[in-house]
């Protein structure tokens, strides 16, 4: 979708202000550290994936997500999908009271404590069978298809249209068009290549390239 | 609601109660280990942060063999310091020349190398670094005090996929000789993310 989560080559927000990194805490509060926390927890329950996140999370209503702070906007996709995937009810979001039961097999899958110590990152893998070989190769010139799927798309706007060369193919991972809609399938990754002239126009310095990870269905061969 | 409890000049919302109020209708439910909380919040404090990314940096200064290894099959060699990529995500390693400045950035989201650097700092989840860090790297670099010369080609890379980037910054000079524990101080979380270069060793003396 073409959200305000898209920001790449925006103007207006002002400068960068990083804090010092010698100071920098790791939680600016502690409710950050636990809506943190209750994410992943909550997340290692399998009932939704990371593309499933990310368009919850683009979708909230544009002033919000431009007005939340970071971990704010991840409060605010968790209650959704809580109550999206019926884990929550609103009603026990509106009162803070449990009023409905957890079926077992989701029970199961709460991670303790000497669990998350043991292996605190899943490892699952990306990587999904392609329907068919790569079409680019290394060195090849492709054009960033001019696509506005209302859906979710790691398609940034400011590549669309654009000519580059292939960087690199990544082999095939999963495909987050149809992920974000629960459909796991691979598609060819490659790391695409873009002068920074060819993104900005004749303002941008002449030494610079963009790389973006684009996957086989945004990209189509260019003269 | 929040005015029904706090009355007329209470903000129209309080998230430190907001999630408090989910914890423990969570916790109720048995869907949330409240001490799995606690513990994964100490591990990103203590453990999992950016000095993992610096014990990786620092020994492909000293090691050329560990360097290309790096280089070339970056998860192997990363695993071999007991390294994951935290959510199967791989990794791909950018090495800085004397030709090539990289910078890495997720224009979309927040996309980071979590067990190499921990979580990202606020600035690179931040609307002014992503929308600027792709159209204008010098400008942003600059507001970190770094000056990249006309002659380096700049290259920012953006973070849309599950490949995860790490920057390998450039040795400073005057580090001949110099252990890998000593390296590692110079190595800091932002040269890692390409928006500064690795420090330099302090002038001995009185300057």
């Amino acid at each position: 979708m073409n959200g305000v989560h898209d920001l790449g080559g925006m103007q207006g927000f002002g400068p960068v202000r990083p804090e010092l990194e010698s100071e920098e805490p790791v939680f600016h509060a502690e409710w950050e550290g636990r809506v943190y926390a209750m994410v992943r927890l909550i997340g290692s329950l399998k009932l939704w994936n990371l593309d499933m996140v990310r368009h919850t999370r683009e979708s909230l209503p544009p002033a919000d997500y431009l007005a939340f702070s970071y971990y704010e906007i991840w409060f605010a996709a968790l209650r959704k999908q809580l109550v999206e995937s019926g884990l929550v009810t609103e009603d026990e979001l509106r009162t803070g009271r449990a009023s409905s039961a957890v079926s077992e097999v989701i029970l199961e899958r709460v991670m303790r404590a000497e669990q998350v110590r043991a292996k605190p990152f899943m490892t699952a893998s990306y990587r999904r069978p392609a329907p068919g070989p790569a079409r680019f190769v290394p060195g090849d010139r492709v054009r960033a298809r001019n696509r506005h799927p209302r859906g979710h798309t790691r398609e940034p706007r400011y590549v669309r249209g654009r000519i580059g060369t292939i960087d690199a193919h990544y082999g095939s991972q999963v495909y987050p068009d149809l992920s974000a809609d629960g459909v796991v399938e691979g598609r060819h990754l490659y790391s695409v290549r873009f002068a920074a002239r060819e993104l900005w126009g004749e303002s941008a310095h002449v030494n610079s390239a963009v790389y973006v990870d684009l996957w086989e269905d945004y990209l189509e061969a260019a003269p | 609601m929040t005015k029904d409890h706090h009355g007329d000049t209470a903000p129209p919302y309080d998230i430190k109660l907001s999630v408090k109020a989910l914890e423990s209708l969570l916790v109720e439910k048995g869907l949330v280990d409240p001490e799995a909380v606690d513990a994964l919040i100490e591990l990103f404090q203590n453990d999992i942060g950016p000095s993992n990314g610096k014990r990786v940096v620092a020994r492909a200064w000293v090691d050329g063999g560990f360097k290309r290894w790096l280089l070339d099959d970056p998860n192997a060699a990363i695993a071999s310091m007991r390294y994951v990529g935290s959510q199967g995500e791989q990794l791909r390693v950018l090495e800085n020349t004397a030709d090539v400045h990289n910078l890495v950035v997720c224009t979309l989201c927040s996309c980071y190398p979590w067990p190499l650097l921990g979580l990202p700092p606020v600035w690179y989840k931040s609307p002014p670094y992503r929308a600027q860090a792709v159209a204008d790297p010098r400008g942003v670099m600059r507001q970190f005090g770094t000056e990249i010369g006309e002659e380096k080609e700049v290259r920012v890379w953006d973070s849309t996929s599950e490949m995860r980037y790490l920057v390998l910054p450039q040795r400073p000079p005057d580090t001949e000789g110099w252990r890998e524990e000593e390296l590692q101080n110079l190595v800091t979380r932002n040269s890692m993310i390409g928006v500064e270069d690795a420090q330099r060793p302090a002038k001995t003396g009185t300057s």
